[in-house]
């Protein structure tokens, strides 16, 4: 067979500088942006003490959950033995580094005293979900790293099966974890539901599958580097899998919710009166993110055009926003129930909806995670073997007879 | 010649005037050192003294006393604490009043909500670094120290208790220590409590004859708060996530 021969990019053409130059722009106005709410204090952000979580988040959780499911790639080529995918598993380990580094960058840097770091990498109360994470997030970097070596490093390949099982299971846990940040908060009607953890899981699978199909379309038209079509059906397919289960598993969710009387009224608001969020959740997270581009993966002319893929996988990234900006934004707009059956007012904005607007510099601030993660992919794709060569089709076939 | 009006290329030699208000305030404080401590003895809990897990601090609120309007809690809280009084939704307020009406029956109540010192506080539960914690006498804190801003407790907490410090704040009470980017709310007065007095919400509201909080220990079964609860039909907000509060309403 031939070998799956990994190669750094050439990295020396006008557009990978331009290109390097445009996310250096965004990761260094987002750094600004940072600083100047550091300085100012949050009053300069649309947050406020009824939206306590803004955009931020929303990127910061969509990046983290992205990055523990962009590693399913390599885990189906090391834990399930799929060799068809191996020669795209180094990828996969290097996009979950990257976003998952882009995503802590901004949570840590929203916080409000982002000086305080040392604080919480030594003070840890283990009954909170987010200290466990701390050492989930770490533990992550950690694992995938010595992953990606026994991916790399020819004598290491025989140690590649444990340790992406090892780095599956992690990941399994990661995901778990973010899941029940929302999940653990018993006095909100949007979460509260053991429900998020295993949604989360599905939701990561085709945030990450999405995001790992755009960047080798990207990274192989952009270096003139032979792509098989059979390479994109494979993950076009498992896309369709992923973007169909967490569909359903947003539809068990809420119609539960529909069932419970207490949170009817919660969901009258998220999918009918409650302004902007029944149009992202309708228009974006379900007709453009998820109805459209399953439309487009199983249609049997615009699945091969790999322009409709990239389309597809770039839909369901935005309707991946749009359900994060839905689930945190939108659960924190609808008022806390203190007394329920009574209608309340209070200068503390009971019994109201919450608006929140973005700001420029924590817009600036969640853009400038998502740079930091492509300035990681690009730096390295071009220092070291992540891509391979060729991903012709006298591999692919090579490696489809193999897997028969 | 006034201290503040003094121009930075003057010497800074003490004037004897000034030497001579300095050494008597120092002797006044000498004199009167030895009661304050000896009072502080008596009455409070002394500084080195632990709180105690025996007390259980906790609020009676008696809604049928609590006048709709009457803002006298939320005044005294904002100058004890040095809030701003601010109503920004970026505005710390760690008790407000609500207005609230019986859908069906149409009968209106009015009350403070603060927070609730609950004994099982998801606040503690989730805060990462432990910056929120609870007293041995049941007094839910946050240590400004730790805290690293990441408002999770404020997510966590049933009760919109919470507040963040969205800007710079000035003039801070000695006693009561604020700072931007970390958050903050209600401490039942701990600093008063451990001085023998009582929050100053309860003393606004007894102040004005309304006497609609009683503040005391719900561990001790002859304060006049374990008394009434034993007497009257009590209310926990949210009571259906068991968290057994500390701060009790009559009349809802």
């Amino acid at each position: 067979m031939p070998a799956i021969a990994l190669r750094e990019i050439d990295g020396h053409s006008r557009g990978y500088y331009a290109l390097l130059g445009a996310l250096g722009a965004v990761t260094l106005a987002g750094l600004a942006a940072a600083y100047y709410i550091e300085h100012y204090g949050h009053i300069v952000t649309g947050m406020t003490n009824q939206i306590v979580w803004g955009i931020p988040h929303v990127f910061a959780v969509f990046l983290i959950v992205a990055a523990s499911g962009v590693l399913n790639v390599a885990s189906i080529a090391s834990v399930f033995g799929r060799k068809f995918y191996k020669p795209l598993a180094p990828l996969s380990g290097l996009l979950a580094i990257a976003m998952l580094a882009g995503g802590l960058m901004v949570l840590m840097l929203d916080l409000g005293r982002a000086d305080r770091l040392i604080v919480a990498m030594t003070y840890y109360n283990f009954k909170s979900i987010f200290a466990l994470n701390v050492f989930l997030y770490t533990g992550f970097f950690a694992i995938v790293a010595v992953y990606l070596w026994t991916l790399m490093e020819r004598r290491m390949n025989g140690y590649s099966g444990p340790a992406g099982l090892v780095a599956f299971i992690w990941r399994l846990l990661l995901t778990t974890g973010t899941g029940s940040i929302f999940g653990f908060l018993v006095a909100r009607q949007a979460y509260d539901s053991a429900l998020l953890a295993p949604m989360f899981i599905v939701m990561s699978f085709s945030y990450g599958l999405a995001v790992y199909i755009l960047v080798l379309i990207a990274a192989y038209r952009w270096s003139g580097r032979p792509l098989c079509d059979a390479v994109l059906a494979r993950l076009n397919r498992l896309l369709i899998v992923f973007v169909a289960a967490t569909l359903y598993f947003v539809a068990v969710h809420h119609l539960t919710n529909l069932y419970v009387a207490k949170q009817q009224d919660f969901e009258r608001f998220i999918l009918l009166a409650g302004g902007v969020y029944p149009v992202l959740f309708w228009v974006g997270q379900v007709a453009l993110g998820s109805l459209a581009p399953l439309a487009i993966l199983v249609h049997p002319a615009l699945n091969k055009s790999r322009a409709w893929i990239a389309a597809a996988a770039l839909l369901v990234v935005l309707g991946a926003l749009a359900q994060m900006y839905v689930t945190i934004i939108g659960g924190q707009a609808y008022p806390l129930q203190l007394f329920p059956g009574m209608q309340v007012s209070s200068s503390f904005f009971d019994g109201v909806v919450h608006p929140y607007a973005p700001s420029a510099p924590e817009i600036m601030l969640a853009l400038g995670g998502v740079a930091v993660a492509a300035i990681i992919v690009l730096l390295a794709v071009k220092l070291l073997r992540f891509l391979p060569e060729s991903l012709d089709s006298r591999l692919v076939d090579t490696l489809e007879a193999k897997a028969a | 010649m006034n201290e503040t009006d003094r121009s930075p290329d003057q010497p800074e030699a003490m004037s004897r005037r000034q030497f001579i208000g300095w050494g008597a305030a120092a002797v006044a404080g000498l004199a009167i050192a030895p009661g304050v401590t000896l009072f502080d003895l008596a009455h409070g809990r002394p500084a080195a003294e632990a709180a105690s897990d025996k007390v259980r601090w906790g609020m009676l609120i008696d809604t049928n006393l609590c006048g709709t309007g009457c803002n006298d809690c939320v005044t005294a809280c904002s100058r004890e604490n040095h809030l701003s009084g601010g109503l920004k939704p970026t505005d710390s307020q760690w008790i407000r009043k609500m207005e609230l009406k019986d859908l069906r029956s149409g009968k209106t109540h009015s009350l403070p909500m603060l927070c609730q010192h609950c004994e099982h506080p998801p606040c503690v539960d989730v805060c990462p670094t432990g910056a929120s914690f609870k007293r041995a006498d049941g007094i839910v804190l946050v240590d400004r120290h730790i805290c690293i801003g990441c408002r999770y407790c404020m997510m966590a907490c049933p009760y919109k208790a919470r507040s963040f410090v969205h800007e710079e704040v000035t003039g801070q009470n000695p006693d009561v220590p604020r700072g931007k980017g970390t958050v903050e709310s209600c401490t039942l007065c701990v600093h008063r409590i451990d001085r023998d007095r009582t929050p100053a919400c309860v003393e606004a509201c007894a102040a004005a004859g309304r006497n609609a909080m009683i503040f005391g220990d719900l561990n001790d079964p002859r304060s006049e708060i374990s008394k009434r609860i034993a007497t009257y039909t009590t209310t926990q907000v949210r009571a259906d996530l068991a968290l057994n509060t500390a701060v009790r309403y009559q009349g809802i």
